[in-house]
C-alpha cells in the first residue's frame, strides 16, 4: 500500500516531466506510422504468396508493428535515467525512505500508460487503412504490448542504473534489439523462414508474443498459441522487473 | 546523534583501490553545528555519503539518529536530510514540484509539502519562484533549492555537503542565519562540510579536520586555534630595540619575542589582555610605541599546521 502511494509520487511527476515535452511522445509514433503507410501496402500482393500466415496483410503486420513500438518505445527509458543520475535527483529520492521498488515502479508506470496510449492509437489508424480487428483481440494484444512495455523499461532501468552512462548503455541496447527484432518475425512472419532461422527463432520468447499477438488480431484465440504468447509476455514482464527491483535496490557508488 | 566507528570505505578502481576514508571514529551531540573541514580528495563527501545511506561502508559503521546504519537503513533515511555537493534538480522540473514531490516521499501530504514549500521558499529567499524551472534558476538560487529539498521533512539531523559553495555574500550569510535556525528553533542536528574557514570559525560548534581519510584534528574552533600558535602582538617601536625586546621578553604570559628592525613580535597565550599590558611596560621604560596590533590565528594556520598544506593552495583550480 504504502509502496503504491510511493510509486504513484514518482509517476506523477515523471508524467508531469513527460508531457512538458511531449514531441518524445509524438516522435515515437512517427516511426510505426511511416511503416503502416510506407511498408505496409508492400505487403499485400506478398500475402498471396505460400508460407505466409492466414490473414489479410494487415493483420499480419500491424501487430508487428506493435510489438515494435513496444520495443523501441520502453528500450531507450534508460537514457532519461542516466540523465537523471547525472542531476542528481535519483540520488535525492533514494536518500529518502520511499521504497527502492517504488522509485522504479512509478516510472515503469508512466512507461507503460505512455506505450498503451501511443498503441491504441496506432490500432485506430491502421483500422483507417483497412484492417479488421475484432475487440477482444485488439485487448488482448494491448495488455501484451504492456507487458512488454514493463518487461523492456525494467530491463532498460536496470542497464541504465549500471552503466551510468549513455556511451556504454547504447550499443548495449543496439546488440540486444537488433537480433531481437530480426528473430521474432516482426517485419514479415517467420513462417516464410528457412527450417534453421524458423527454430533460432523460437528460442526468443519475443515470437511467441509476435504470434499470440497475430492469433489475437485473426480472431483465434486458439488456447496453445495465446497462452505461450501471453506466457513469454508475462515471463518477460516478471525477469524485468525482477532484475531491476535488485539493480535499484543495491547502492549506486 | 552521530557515533561513527571505525567507518571505512575503499572504492575499487581500474587503478586500483582508493582508500577514500580510513576507519573513522567521531560523535556528533545532538543539537550540535558540526563542521567538517579537508582539502579535496579528504573523504568528507564518502564519509557523509555513507552516513546517510548512499554508500555502504566497506568496515566499521555508525549509529545515526538512533539508527544503525546497517541494520536499519530505512529508520536512519526517516530523520535525515542529504544536500548534495553536486545538485540534485531536474533543469524541466519547476521550483515547487520538486519541493512537493521530494516530501510526499517522506509521507507528507500534498496539503502539508505546499505549505512547507512556501515557508522555506521564503526563508531561503526564493519567495516568487515556486513556478520556476529549475533549469532556469541563477546558480545561487538553485543552490538554495537544493538546501530547500533537504529540509522539506523537518529532519532531525541534517548533512550538507559544500552548502555555500556559490552562493553571494549576503546569501551565504542569510543561510548562516537559516542554519542557526534549524538548530535553534527546529531542533535539529547538522553536520557540514566546508572549504570555507571562515564559515566554520563562524558557524561551527564544533570542527572536524580530515585529511588523506583520516580525522587529523578535532575542537572547538577556539580550541584548534590556541592550540596551534598562540596569538602575536606586534609593536612598532621607536627608540632602543632592543631593550624594548628584552623587556618584553621577561613580561609573564610572553612565550617568545622577536626584533626585526624596529619592530618586536610577542607570541603570548591572551593576545588582547598582553597588548595592554605591554604597552604599560614599554611606557613605564620610556620607550614609545608607534603602533601597535593583534594577530589571532585563523583556522587557515590551523588546517596548514595540521595537514601541511593550505586550504586555500589545495582548493585552488589546477593549483599544484
Ligand atoms: N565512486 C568513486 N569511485 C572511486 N573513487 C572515488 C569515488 N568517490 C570518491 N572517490 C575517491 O575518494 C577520495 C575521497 O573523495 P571525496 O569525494 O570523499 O572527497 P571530498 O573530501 O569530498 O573532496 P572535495 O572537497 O573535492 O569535495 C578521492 O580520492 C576520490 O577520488
Ligand atoms: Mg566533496
Amino acid at each position: 500500500m504504502r509502496t503504491l502511494r510511493e510509486a504513484m509520487i514518482v509517476f506523477r511527476y515523471q508524467s508531469t516531466l513527460l508531457l512538458r515535452e511531449p514531441v518524445w511522445i509524438i516522435m515515437g509514433l512517427v516511426q510505426p506510422l511511416l511503416y503502416l503507410a510506407l511498408f505496409g501496402p508492400l505487403l499485400e500482393p506478398l500475402s498471396k504468396s505460400s508460407g505466409f500466415p492466414p490473414g489479410d496483410a494487415w493483420q499480419v503486420f500491424v501487430p508487428g508493428l506493435l510489438i515494435q513500438l513496444a520495443i523501441f518505445g520502453s528500450m531507450f527509458v534508460g537514457f532519461g535515467l542516466i540523465a537523471e543520475i547525472r542531476y542528481g535527483v535519483v540520488e535525492r529520492m533514494r536518500v529518502s525512505p520511499a521504497s527502492r521498488f517504488a522509485l522504479l515502479l512509478g516510472r515503469v508506470m508512466r512507461d507503460t500508460l505512455m506505450l498503451i496510449a501511443q498503441a491504441t492509437l496506432l490500432v485506430l489508424v491502421a483500422v483507417a487503412f483497412g484492417l479488421r480487428v475484432p475487440l477482444a483481440g485488439a485487448l488482448v494484444i494491448l495488455a501484451i504490448v504492456a507487458m512488454l512495455g514493463v518487461a523492456l523499461s525494467s530491463f532498460s532501468y536496470a542497464a541504465g542504473m549500471v552503466l551510468k552512462s549513455e556511451d556504454a548503455l547504447a550499443p548495449l541496447l543496439n546488440m540486444i534489439s537488433v537480433p531481437v527484432l530480426l528473430l521474432s518475425g516482426i517485419l514479415l512472419p517467420m513462417t516464410l523462414a528457412p527450417r534453421w532461422l524458423y527454430d533460432l527463432s523460437r528460442a526468443n520468447p519475443f515470437s511467441h508474443v509476435v504470434d499470440a499477438a497475430r492469433a489475437a488480431f485473426l480472431d483465434d484465440l486458439t488456447l496453445a498459441s495465446l497462452l505461450a504468447g501471453l506466457l513469454s509476455a508475462a515471463g518477460l514482464a516478471a525477469v524485468g522487473l525482477f532484475i531491476a527491483t535488485r539493480t535499484f535496490q543495491r547502492e549506486t557508488a | 546523534m552521530i557515533e561513527a566507528r571505525g567507518l571505512a570505505r575503499t572504492f575499487q578502481t581500474r587503478t586500483g583501490p582508493v582508500e577514500a576514508v580510513r576507519g573513522v571514529d567521531f560523535h556528533v551531540a545532538a543539537g550540535e553545528i558540526v563542521g567538517f573541514l579537508g582539502p579535496n580528495g579528504a573523504g568528507k563527501t564518502t564519509t557523509q555519503r555513507m552516513l546517510s545511506t548512499l554508500l555502504s561502508p566497506t568496515a566499521g559503521t555508525a549509529i545515526v539518529a538512533g539508527c544503525d546504519l546497517r541494520k536499519d537503513p530505512v529508520g536512519v533515511r526517516r530523520q535525515i536530510g542529504y544536500v548534495a555537493q553536486g545538485g540534485a534538480t531536474n533543469p524541466m522540473a519547476t521550483v515547487d514540484e520538486e519541493l512537493v514531490t521530494q516530501a510526499r516521499l517522506y509521507g507528507m501530504t500534498r496539503h502539508a509539502a505546499e505549505a512547507r514549500a512556501k515557508v522555506l521558499r521564503t526563508e531561503l529567499d526564493l519567495p516568487d519562484l515556486g513556478q520556476r524551472q529549475a533549469g532556469k534558476l541563477s546558480g545561487g538560487q538553485r543552490r538554495r533549492l537544493d538546501i530547500a529539498l533537504g529540509l522539506m521533512h523537518t529532519p532531525t539531523l541534517v548533512f550538507l555537503d559544500e552548502p555555500s559553495t556559490g552562493l553571494d555574500p549576503h546569501s551565504r550569510a542569510n543561510l548562516w542565519t537559516h542554519i542557526r535556525g534549524l538548530r535553534d528553533r527546529e531542533r535539529a542536528t547538522v553536520f557540514l562540510t566546508t572549504h570555507y574557514l571562515d564559515e566554520a570559525d563562524a558557524l561551527c560548534d564544533r570542527i572536524l579536520i580530515i585529511d588523506h581519510g583520516t580525522i587529523v584534528a578535532h575542537g572547538t574552533p577556539a580550541e584548534l586555534k590556541r592550540r596551534i600558535s598562540g596569538e602575536v602582538v606586534t609593536l612598532t617601536i621607536e627608540g632602543d630595540g632592543e631593550k624594548a625586546r628584552d623587556l618584553v621578553a621577561a613580561q609573564a604570559g610572553v612565550r617568545d619575542a622577536q626584533l626585526a628592525g624596529n619592530v618586536v613580535r610577542a607570541t603570548v597565550d591572551h593576545g588582547d589582555a598582553a597588548a595592554l599590558a605591554l604597552m604599560r611596560l614599554l611606557d613605564g621604560a620610556d620607550i614609545l610605541v608607534a603602533a601597535l596590533s593583534v594577530a589571532h590565528p585563523t583556522l587557515d594556520d590551523v588546517f596548514l599546521t595540521m595537514t601541511g598544506r593550505s586550504l586555500r593552495d589545495a582548493d585552488a583550480p589546477g593549483g599544484n
